[in-house]
């Protein structure tokens, strides 16, 4: 018996009884991070990396949350789970299950470049890897997340020199905070959307040490915001609520910038390729590490990685999974509001 | 070269037009006249002679990557583009640029590398590829593979030339239009007045009409208007100067050799004169006067061919329908009010009395009402409908409002139902926005057009979506959808043709809406296309182009 299962309400364990990021509600979810493709509504029970459960209170409510710390492990009939930094965004683990001499190991979402907030990416032996494949193609090479973030710096210093407000449209959690650093070296005054600013607060109160942001309120003034830096979701583009910084250019982060036609669908001024993900030499980089001997590829390119790997006498198969969804942000008309 | 992907760059990224415009004329600023000349050929779709082709770039790119062809596919379909592929697969370089060539030498080599043997090609080209940055082998691969398709329109580049020349618009326009080559002439050659006299070849801008946009009774007294047919042809200019014989089409090209339906005209017609028309397949009719378009796709027939056979001079024959005089006796007559032209238009046809050569008809009128129901009969006519003129407009430089306007009638719908989806180029890569659609046969589903164009970014997004969730084989590119989402396409035309499984060709499809209301057993049938391709088009084509079987 495979020790997880593809089935339609996601990665099931059948001996230990539990799900692995389930797309449905299931009675026992194991969660490897709080994107919401990955941690869906409705379940009865929660397991999650302690950084991962205030997001997850924040956004799925009050829930039955079990955490497992970094370097702990818990049997679960039998299987023993423990989760392992993914790199992706802060909490973001790999699952691993153990059962019988047996290792499995579930990326969830994951990078290997260090990006200075999230706990870095630690590849774990195992048997079978199950690894997200979102930019598995040669042609996503990341440039090294210094240089993004000093054209991202020369971007908002052109800006704010012609007057404008520099506007990045950047997940809200995860890149939100990992730009956060640099942004702030500037010393340019950061407003945050009420998406953003929202995680922010959830980590601040949680103890993380991160840059101040702001929330526009009714009293802030439109002199106050000349010239100043915003991050903003996707989804609140063209809102109300990014008018009022005009005039103001946009910058899309984002791995999918590094294609031309993207930038230019998007409609933005500037793009930069700074992804959460890994790209093609990362992911070869952590599929030999664990020295699988069966690697499975789920959301993105998987069928082209899987052939590869094959290609590369590494057996690999593609999975259909329903994660993948996290580029585009709803935003409720709420979040589009000054703050009160 | 820098300087100039810098500028691509910019024009690549910029969303305003102000910023593009900025752009150019700062490049114009910096450049050297040699690589402005040539930056203004590019811009212009006068691109070098593809020296190298793209199956050697294909292959040195993935013997540099060490991948297989496969993937570099499976790259290039995400991409969507060529250049741009390469130049994210070829390996990082480290260093900085020892021997930075500019444009206009980098474009003088690949002139002289296309005789040369492979290995030499191979030399040239990847020890470029090892001194660039990424964007400047994505801009370098651009000169070698096609055109530069970044959302510069002549106009801009018009406008650009016009500010950092001081000339007017109009002025610049017609100097760069025509017959001239980046390699020999120099940039104040190309601006002065000189060249444009010495270029005897050299077309008149065309004048555009805009589609018209409020209702034609705000057009004001009907008995200051014109109303000619709108015919669905190659809009041309034909020349004669110095004794020789020049057919221009509208987008720039020289096309003399492919009517030689036209000969004749460089004995008849007088030296020193332009004529604007549409280039056009004519059904042969004895009585004198009347002419009978073929569907664009006879003419199709004719063009994108080197050599010419008799076959496709008896099945497709070509007329040319007479608009305007803009140039007699030497003489530029744009300024004179068109009444004037068009009388001085209509002695010459008559004098010349070809059976291939017609004075565009004017049709009479009244009011504007009496105009809207003449318009009704445009499709039996074989025309798109009509075109408004002022009578005393003088012919203008490029698209403009006011005298000119295009009334085209509504367009042909059909429901249908999408089968194959394929991923887009440029700004739509690795969004699936290309499709197939089928109507029903019986129980069967038969493909009948493709359409990239029509939806909006959200709906296209939402298509894709359906894509990749509904995919059930996968050819290459192409994939198999669940036959479910229906479109109701719009057309211009409908001709017979047999290189397409439903017996049919549409002129210009594109998605007119999303009929989330239809499923996919409520579309038209492969009988209702039949239906239309009897009523709307058979009627002339005595002998339809490809009819053979």
């Amino acid at each position: 018996m495979a020790l997880i299962e593809f089935t339609d309400k996601g990665l099931f364990c059948p001996a230990g009884g539990f799900y692995i990021d389930p797309w449905k509600p299931v009675d026992r979810a194991v969660i490897t991070h709080a994107h919401s493709d990955h941690a869906r509504w409705g379940s009865k029970h929660y397991l999650c990396h302690p950084d991962s459960k205030p997001i997850l209170q924040l956004r799925l409510g009050d829930n039955d949350y079990q955490t497992l710390d970094w370097n702990e492990s818990l049997n679960i009939n039998g299987v023993n789970l423990s989760f392992h930094p993914a790199g992706h965004i802060i909490g973001s683990a790999q699952a691993r299950l153990e059962y019988k001499d047996e290792v499995w190991v579930f990326t969830g979402d994951y990078k290997t470049e260090d990006d200075g907030v999230s706990q870095p990416f630690e590849p774990v032996p195992c048997n079978v890897f199950i690894t997200e494949s979102t930019f598995a193609l040669p042609i996503y090479k990341w440039a090294a997340q210094e240089s993004i973030f000093a054209d991202m710096k020369t971007w908002i210093a052109e800006n704010h020199a012609a007057g404008k407000a520099s506007v990045f449209i950047a997940y809200s959690l995860g890149k939100a905070q990992r730009i956060l650093k640099p942004l702030a070296e500037t010393g340019i005054p950061i407003y945050a959307h009420g998406a953003v600013y929202n995680v922010h607060q959830a980590f601040v109160d949680n103890g993380w040490k991160l840059p101040e942001v702001r929330r526009v309120t009714a009293e802030t003034t439109k002199e106050e915001l000349k010239g100043c830096i915003v991050i903003a979701p996707s989804g609140a583009e063209g809102s109300p609520w990014i008018k009022r910084f005009s005039p103001y250019a946009v910058g899309i982060c984002s791995g999918w910038m590094q294609v031309r036609g993207n930038q230019r669908r998007k409609n933005a001024d500037a793009g930069f390729a700074l992804s959460d993900h890994a790209d093609w030499e990362g992911l070869l980089a952590a599929v030999n590490a664990t020295g699988a001997q069966k690697v499975f590829a789920t959301h993105g390119f998987q069928s082209a990685f899987s052939r590869y790997l094959n290609e590369q006498g590494i057996e690999a198969a593609e999975v259909k999974t329903a994660y993948g969804n996290d580029e585009e942000e709803t935003v409720s008309e709420e979040q589009n509001q000054p703050a009160p | 070269m820098k300087q100039f992907a810098e500028l691509i760059e910019v024009l690549a990224t910029s969303t305003k037009t102000t910023a593009k415009l900025e752009a150019i004329q700062d490049y114009f600023a910096v450049a050297d006249d040699t690589d402005k000349i040539w930056m203004i050929a590019l811009f212009t779709g006068r691109r070098p002679k593809r020296s190298v082709n793209s199956a050697l770039l294909r292959g040195w790119c993935m013997e540099l990557a060490n991948i297989s062809p496969w993937l570099f596919e499976e790259s290039y379909h995400t991409v969507g583009d060529l250049a741009e592929t390469i130049a994210l697969l070829l390996p990082e370089n480290d260093q900085q640029h020892p021997s930075e060539k500019t444009l206009s030498e980098y474009l003088n080599i690949l002139l002289q590398l296309g005789k040369k043997e492979d290995d030499v090609k191979k030399e040239f080209v990847t020890s470029a590829w090892a001194n660039m940055n990424r964007n400047e082998i994505f801009v370098f691969n651009k000169l070698m593979t096609g055109g530069f398709r970044i959302g510069v329109s002549q106009k801009m580049m018009v406008n650009a030339l016009a500010k950092t020349t001081g000339i007017s618009p109009s002025v610049i326009a017609h100097r760069i239009i025509g017959n001239w080559d980046p390699a020999t002439i120099s940039f104040s050659e190309l601006m002065s007045t000189e060249h444009t006299d010495a270029d005897h070849s050299k077309p008149y801008p065309f004048y555009l009409a805009y589609a018209i946009e409020n209702d034609v009774a705000d057009l004001g007294d009907p008995g200051h208007w014109q109303a000619e047919w709108k015919w669905d042809g190659i809009r041309g200019q034909i020349i004669k100067r110095n004794d020789e014989l020049f057919v221009w089409s509208r987008g720039e090209e020289l096309m003399t050799e492919k009517f030689p339906e036209y000969n004749i005209l460089q004995e008849l017609l007088p030296n020193g004169i332009a004529i604007d028309g549409e280039i056009i397949s004519l059904a042969e009719i004895p009585e004198n006067d009347a002419f009978a378009p073929l569907p664009f796709s006879a003419l199709q027939t004719r063009i994108g061919r080197k050599n010419i056979t008799k076959k496709q001079l008896s099945e497709a024959p070509v007329g040319f329908i007479a608009y305007d005089l803009v140039e007699l006796d030497g003489k530029d007559l744009r300024g004179m009010p068109m009444a004037e032209r068009r009388e001085k238009l209509a002695t010459i046809i008559g004098q010349i009395n070809q059976p291939f050569l017609h004075l565009s008809p004017v049709i009479n009128f009244t009011d504007w009402e009496e105009l809207k129901s003449i318009r009704m009969q445009a499709r039996d006519k074989g025309s798109e409908g009509l075109m408004l003129k002022r009578k005393n407009s003088a012919y203008q430089v490029g698209r403009k409002r006011g005298d000119w306007w295009k009334w085209k009638i509504d367009p042909l719908t059909i429901d249908a139902v999408m089968i194959y989806a394929q991923k887009g180029h440029g700004r739509r890569s690795n969004l699936y926005t290309d499709y197939t659609f089928a109507v029903k046969d019986g129980d069967k589903l038969v493909s009948f057009a493709k359409a990239y164009s029509g939806l909006t970014d959200k709906e296209f997004a939402q298509v894709d979506s359906f894509v990749k969730r509904n995919s059930i084989e996968k050819f290459g590119p192409v994939r198999t959808v669940k036959p479910e989402l229906v479109f109701e396409l719009a057309f211009e035309g409908i001709a017979a043709s047999n290189r397409h499984k439903s017996g049919v060709a549409l002129r210009f499809p594109r998605i007119s809406r999303w009929r989330k209301d239809k499923k996919a057993d409520e579309i038209n049938s492969l009988e209702d296309l039949k239906d239309m391709l009897r009523a709307y088009n058979n009627q002339y084509s005595a002998k339809p182009a490809d009819d053979k079987k």
